[in-house]
C-alpha cells in the first residue's frame, strides 16, 4: 500500500455548490490494477468525486494525485485518466474507428501506430469489424464497448466509469458485468467505478467504498464491508439488515455483554469502540433461521416472535416477524422441503442466529 | 389513410391556400420573368413579345463578368464576416451565457429587424458620410486630421451595410445548431485529451455543420442579389449584380433585367444544390 504505487490518490477533497456540500473531506486511494467501486445513493457525491478526479470539476479543497503526481491544477486533457460516461457520449459525427482513434490523434501519433492500437482496442472489447459503423447504428451494449475502447486505447493510469451499466437492460447488464471484470483483468489498469447497484459493486470490486452525503462511510473488500458494516447506514444500504438497540451491561477483553430484546448476549466488538450505555447492532436477515419450536441447550440467540407478513420472491421468501417493538426481516432460500414454507401469518415462531452474526455498529 | 380522414375533395380544400400561394406568388411571377427574359425590349420601355436568346447573349458578354465577379466577391466577404462574427456570438449565447439571459440576447440580436431595411441603410449613410458621426468623432479625438473619404460610397460601406443586415440570419441558425450540442460530448473530448482548440475544431464545428451551411446559404444568397446597400452605400463605379438588374428595369429594359434575374436564380440554385449535398453527407452520419 505504498503511496508511490497508487494509481489515484484523493486527499481531503471538498466540493461545494453554493450552500450544498457535494463532497466533504474525502480521501481515497486506488491501487495499481485494483477494481474499486464507489457505491452510494443518488446525490451522494460519487459522480462528483469522479469528475473531480477527471478534472471536469475543481475541488474547493484537497488534492488529487495520479500515479503520485499532483494533478489538482491540471485541465482534464492533461490527465492520464479517462472516463466512460453513463450515456457513453460517443462522438455522433465520427464512426467507430474515428471515435476510438480520437484520443490517439490528439497525441499526433503516427498513423500506423494509431491503426494498430485502434485495432487492438476494438479486439479487446470484441468489436473488430465495426470500424465503419456509426454510433447511432449500435446497440447500447455496443456503444458501451466503443466507449471502453476509446478510453482504454490511451492506456490511462486509471479508468473512471460513471454508472457504466445503468442504461443497459438487466440481461445485458449481467453480461457486461462479467465483460468489465474480464477487461480489467486483461489490461491490468485500475478501474474506479461509480454505481448505485449494490450487487454490481459486490460482484466486481476488489474493494468497495460506500459514500453518502458527500462523505466516505466505509471502505474495504466486499466481504469485509458486507459482513462487518461499520454504521447502520452501510448495513442497510449494502444489502439489508435488522438494526437493534441494545443496552451495554459489561465490557471485557474486546467483548461486550449486551441486553438485546430481553436476552443477555456476549458479542465481539471486533475492535470497535463502544461508548456510553447504549449500542446499535445489526443482524443480516439471511443469517436468521425460523423455527416452530425453540431449541434447548443451545449457543444460539433465540427470540420469540409472531409472523406478520410473508413475501414469496421466487428464489427466496422474505418474512416479517414481530419481536417486541421490532419488525425483524428474515430471508430464506426456497429449497425443497424448507420448513419455513409451512409458517402462516400470525403464527408463533422462534428466530435463531449465531452470536457471530451480530455486528456492533459505530454510532 | 383511412376513409374517415376525408375524401379527395376534402384534402384539396386543405391544400388550396398553399397551392394558391405558390401559384400566384411564386410560379406565375417566375414564369412571367422567364417569359420576358426571352422577349425583346419595346420601343418605349414595354415588352415586345418576340422571342430570342439575344438578352442571354448580352448577359454572358464578357463586359458583365467583372460585375458578376465583384458581386460574388462582396457576397463571399459578407458571408465570411457574418460567420466570423456570428459564430462566437451564437456560441456565447448558446453555451456560455447564463440561460436566463439567452432569450433576451437573441431578441437583441434580431432587434434591427424592427425598422425597415431602407431606413437602417440611410442611418448608416448618416453615420459614415464625410461629416458623419464616425468622422466627427475621430476628428474630435484627433485620431485623424481630415475626414476619411472611403467610409461611405465604397466597397467598405457596402460590406458594412450588408454585414449589418445579414448578421442575424447567420446568428439564428448557428444558435440553433450550437444549442443542440451536448455539453457532455465536449467534456468527453476534453477527457480524452483534446484541448479547447481541438474540442472546437474537431467536435463543436463538425457537430454544428448543418447550422453553418444554413447560415452560409441564408447570408450568401441575399447578399449576391442585394441592391439597396450597393445602391445607397456603394460608390459610383461599384456596379453589382443587384444594382445592374435594378437599373435594367429603371431604364425600361425589362427583358434584359429578367434575363439577368434568371441567371442569378440559376446560380443560386446551383449553390443550393452544393450546400444541400454538403449537408446531406452530414445527415448520413
Amino acid at each position: 500500500m505504498a503511496t508511490a504505487t497508487s494509481a489515484i490518490r484523493v486527499e481531503g477533497v471538498t466540493k461545494r455548490y453554493g450552500v450544498v456540500t457535494a463532497l466533504e473531506a474525502v480521501s481515497l486511494e486506488v491501487e495499481r490494477g485494483e477494481f474499486l467501486t464507489l457505491l452510494g445513493p443518488s446525490g451522494s457525491g460519487k459522480t462528483t468525486l469522479l469528475r473531480v478526479i477527471a478534472g471536469l470539476e475543481r475541488p474547493d479543497e484537497g488534492r488529487v494525485y495520479l500515479g503520485g503526481e499532483d494533478v489538482t491544477d491540471l485541465p482534464p486533457y492533461r490527465r492520464r485518466v479517462h472516463t466512460v460516461f453513463q450515456q457513453y457520449v460517443l462522438f455522433p459525427h465520427l464512426n467507430v474507428y474515428k471515435n476510438v482513434a480520437f484520443g490517439l490523434e490528439q497525441k499526433r501519433l503516427p498513423r500506423r501506430e494509431i491503426e494498430r492500437r485502434v485495432a487492438a482496442a476494438l479486439e479487446l472489447v470484441r468489436l473488430s469489424g465495426y470500424e465503419r459503423r456509426w454510433p447511432h447504428e449500435l446497440s447500447g451494449g455496443e456503444q458501451q464497448r466503443v466507449a471502453l475502447a476509446r478510453a482504454l486505447v490511451l492506456e490511462p493510469e486509471a479508468l473512471l466509469l460513471d454508472e457504466p451499466l445503468a442504461a443497459l437492460d438487466l440481461q445485458l447488464r449481467k453480461e457486461m458485468q462479467r465483460e468489465l471484470k474480464r477487461l480489467q483483468r486483461e489490461v491490468g489498469i485500475s478501474f474506479l467505478m461509480v454505481t448505485h447497484d449494490q450487487e454490481e459493486a459486490l460482484a466486481l470490486s476488489d474493494r468497495l467504498a460506500v459514500i453518502a452525503g458527500g462523505r466516505l462511510q466505509q471502505i474495504g473488500t466486499p466481504r469485509e464491508v458486507y459482513e462487518n458494516p461499520e454504521t447502520a447506514f452501510v448495513a442497510t444500504f449494502l444489502g439489508s439488515a435488522n438494526v437493534f438497540e441494545a443496552e451495554v451491561m459489561a465490557r471485557e477483553n474486546g467483548d461486550a455483554l449486551l441486553a438485546l430484546c430481553g436476552r443477555t448476549v456476549r458479542v465481539s466488538l471486533n475492535g470497535r469502540r463502544l461508548e456510553g450505555s447504549r449500542a446499535q447492532v445489526a443482524v443480516r436477515p439471511e443469517k436468521i433461521a425460523l423455527r416452530a419450536r425453540p431449541l434447548r441447550k443451545t449457543d444460539l440467540v433465540q427470540l420469540e416472535g409472531v409472523i406478520e407478513e410473508r413475501l414469496y420472491l421466487g428464489d427466496a421468501t422474505h418474512w416479517r416477524v414481530r419481536v417486541g417493538d421490532h419488525s425483524v426481516l428474515v430471508t430464506e432460500p426456497n429449497r425443497p422441503g424448507s420448513r419455513a414454507e409451512a409458517f402462516r401469518d400470525g403464527q408463533r415462531v422462534f428466530l435463531c442466529w449465531a452470536r457471530e452474526s451480530i455486528v456492533v455498529l459505530s454510532q | 389513410m383511412r376513409a374517415s380522414r376525408g375524401s379527395e375533395a376534402n384534402r384539396w380544400i386543405w391544400l388550396a391556400p398553399s397551392v394558391l400561394w405558390l401559384v400566384f406568388v411564386l410560379l406565375l411571377p417566375l414564369g412571367f420573368i422567364i417569359a420576358v427574359s426571352f422577349a425583346e425590349r419595346g420601343l418605349y420601355g414595354g415588352v415586345h413579345w418576340r422571342f430570342g436568346l439575344e438578352n442571354y447573349r448580352r448577359a454572358l458578354d464578357p463586359l458583365y463578368f467583372p460585375i458578376y465577379a465583384r458581386s460574388f466577391l462582396m457576397a463571399a466577404v459578407t458571408t465570411a464576416l457574418c460567420l466570423l462574427i456570428g459564430y462566437p456570438v451564437a456560441y456565447a449565447i448558446a453555451l456560455r451565457v447564463n440561460p436566463k439571459w439567452k432569450h433576451a440576447l437573441l431578441v437583441l440580436s434580431i432587434l434591427p429587424f424592427w425598422t425597415s431595411f431602407l431606413l437602417r441603410t440611410y442611418a448608416w449613410m448618416f453615420l459614415l458620410r464625410a461629416e458623419g458621426f464616425v468622422n466627427t468623432l475621430l476628428l474630435t479625438w484627433g485620431v485623424i486630421e481630415r475626414p476619411i473619404s472611403w467610409l461611405l460610397y465604397s466597397d467598405f460601406a457596402v460590406v458594412i451595410g450588408q454585414l449589418y443586415g445579414e448578421l442575424p440570419f447567420a446568428i439564428l441558425p448557428l444558435y440553433v445548431a450550437l444549442e443542440r450540442v451536448d455539453v457532455r460530448v465536449i467534456e468527453a473530448a476534453m477527457d480524452l485529451g483534446a484541448n479547447r482548440w481541438h474540442v472546437f475544431w474537431r467536435v463543436v464545428v463538425p457537430l454544428t455543420r448543418p447550422g453553418i451551411i444554413t447560415a452560409l446559404v441564408l447570408v450568401f444568397i441575399p447578399s449576391l442579389g442585394a441592391f439597396i446597400t450597393p445602391d445607397l452605400l456603394g460608390g459610383a463605379k461599384s456596379a453589382m449584380l443587384g444594382t445592374v438588374i435594378q437599373n435594367q428595369f429603371v431604364q425600361r429594359n425589362p427583358p434584359m433585367g429578367s434575363a439577368l434575374s434568371v441567371l442569378l436564380i440559376l446560380a443560386v440554385l446551383a449553390l443550393l444544390l452544393v450546400a444541400w449535398r454538403a449537408a446531406g453527407v452530414k445527415e448520413r452520419q
